[in-house]
């Protein structure tokens, strides 16, 4: 089998999981609406407020769905036995990893995407900011996908759960959010975000040729 | 004001100035008398251990 | 040049004699240098015309910022020997270091706060270095964390040295984007703690107490590996040997 095809069945196995559990597939997008509704709540609706802090919100609420979403990630597989089954027969676990990533990108990095556009103009966001905006959550999605199916394999299982994956994910989540936030924000200042842009996809390519045996070393010694 | 009153006084940022060294003081002898105390606990522990005989627990 | 005599110092049993044959070396030594250094920086530097006697902090916490890096990347390197080679004791040393780091870096942020109140007459700034100081406390914190995770201490001390690592890898990127992010959102490009020129009178005292602080990490370290070194090996017949020279001893 090529990579490709293996990391396609993992995927698919995902997806299958997920249309077979549609509520909880449904969870990470409903969490970043509630994230960003919060905002309003919190900060009144003053529309000069809400269209500065709409990018960030938008981002912060992101990078949390993620963190959150990432707990499911193997939790299903370890609890039945198939992670343990996986790493002791020997099947290639930086491609299983990979195939983990691409699948959480597709269930809620992606749909996050989508969510972003009615979500930040809801904020006041300037309507010519939306692509900068997407651009950035596009490739600091995938980045974060990737760190989190590495720290999410590390997890797996453990008392803490999800709040102690949150923990130790959102630290390596900053520079994305920095860079990711910030380009919006010079986007409206009328600033170039190639930049920005071109950091982002550095880390993106970082992420995808380190975090795959990142995540093969976690699963190996948490199956171990 | 004498030699070592102005030195206490640290040209008016004494609470800053001794805040943090005290600090610093606290944290370094902090983590040289913990481990020290596991360190004696542990062959406490060991003693009791010969004591009572041979055990059968295996280290984790 | 034969390294082959360190091998013996990767059993545990060699490793804890000779953590006992250094360590009243190692606080000696790091006694004299913090007597030096203190003489140094709290007595003999002269007071700072703009600071006044307040940039005597700097002598705790320029160290301490220092080592809470420097132990981060010892964590990381003994980390990765625990899971290259698989030695215990790279595990043991890694987990060690990761309280010390703590320590270290917490610090830094509050002796770095106490410095700026008078300053700049707040407690807190988003100023580059400090702001990263805070977020390699919240690594450190996270590894501690994951160490205490998993009911296998060797797992855990494993599962924590990946961590280490992806930190370690991460730590440049953050550094260098929250100081990109700082220069965004102050606009000034001067780092609040930048020091143009520093005068031989106050930078003496600073490298000693950077040495006094690197001595007793070293000294810490030791004393804090060989109590768990107690703990990993407590079959071992030299461990039990240990245990009935202490029980006739009583």
């Amino acid at each position: 089998m090529t990579p490709a095809t293996i990391i396609a069945a993992v995927v698919r196995r995902e997806l299958l999981r997920a249309v077979r559990n549609q509520a909880e597939a449904l969870y990470p997008l409903l969490f970043f609406a509630l994230c960003v509704l919060m905002f309003p709540f919190a900060l009144g609706t003053d529309s000069a407020l809400l269209s500065k802090v709409a990018a960030g919100v938008v981002w912060v609420a992101a990078l949390l769905a993620s963190a959150l979403s990432l707990e499911a990630l193997f939790r299903a597989d370890y609890a039945d036995g198939t992670l343990e089954v996986l790493v002791v027969g020997g099947a290639s676990l930086p491609l299983l990893g990979l195939g983990k990533a691409a699948a959480h990108w597709l269930l809620s990095g992606l749909p996050v995407l989508v969510l972003a556009i009615p979500l930040g103009l809801s904020l006041e966001l300037q309507p010519a900011l939306l692509g900068t905006l997407l651009a950035t959550l596009a490739l600091g999605s995938v980045c974060m996908s990737l760190i989190g199916a590495a720290i999410s394999a590390l997890t797996v299982g453990l008392r803490g759960g999800g709040l102690l994956l949150a923990m130790l994910i959102l630290p390596l989540y900053i520079p994305v959010l920095i860079f990711g936030a910030s380009a919006t924000a010079n986007a409206a200042l009328g600033l170039p975000v190639a930049g920005e842009l071109y950091f982002l996809a550095g880390l993106l390519v970082l992420a995808l040729t380190l975090t795959p045996w990142a995540t093969a070393a976690a699963l190996r010694i948490r199956m171990s | 004001m004498s030699a070592l009153q102005a030195f206490l006084h640290m040209g008016g940022y004494a609470p800053y100035v001794w805040t943090s060294y005290g600090l610093a003081a606290v944290l370094l002898i902090f983590n040289i008398v913990l481990p020290r105390r596991a360190e004696q606990a542990a062959l406490r522990r060991l003693a009791r251990r010969e004591a009572l005989g041979e055990s059968h627990d295996t280290a984790s | 040049m034969n390294f082959a005599f360190l091998h013996k110092y990767a059993s545990l049993m060699h490793f804890y004699r000779l953590s006992h044959t250094l360590t009243p070396w190692l606080a000696a030594a790091t006694l004299a240098l913090f007597a030096w250094g203190l003489v140094g920086g709290l007595l003999l530097a002269p007071t700072d015309y703009q600071q006044g006697d307040s940039f005597r902090i700097m002598y705790v916490h320029v160290p301490a910022a220092w080592m809470s890096m420097f132990v981060y990347v010892t964590m990381a390197v003994a980390g990765g020997v625990a899971l290259i080679w698989k030695l215990k004791l790279a595990e043991i040393v890694s987990r060690a270091c990761a309280p010390l780091g703590a320590s270290f870096t917490f610090l830094a942020l509050v002796t770095g706060s106490i410095w700026g109140k008078p300053m700049w007459g707040t407690w807190w700034v988003w100023d580059a270095r400090l702001t990263s100081e805070l977020i390699l406390l919240f690594l450190y914190l996270g590894v501690i964390a994951l160490h205490g995770a998993l009911d296998d201490r060797r797992a855990g001390a494993r599962a924590g040295a990946v961590l280490a690592l992806i930190g370690v890898v991460n730590i440049p990127i953050i550094h260098f984007s929250v100081e990109w992010w700082s220069t965004l959102h102050q606009g000034a490009t001067v780092s609040k703690f930048s020091k143009p020129s520093i005068h031989i009178d106050m930078l003496i005292p600073l490298l000693v107490m950077i040495s006094a602080f690197q001595c007793y990490f070293a000294w810490s370290l030791l004393v804090r590996v060989r109590s768990e070194i107690l703990d990993y090996d407590r079959n071992a017949s030299w461990v039990r040997e240990l245990g009935r020279a202490q029980e006739a001893g009583r």
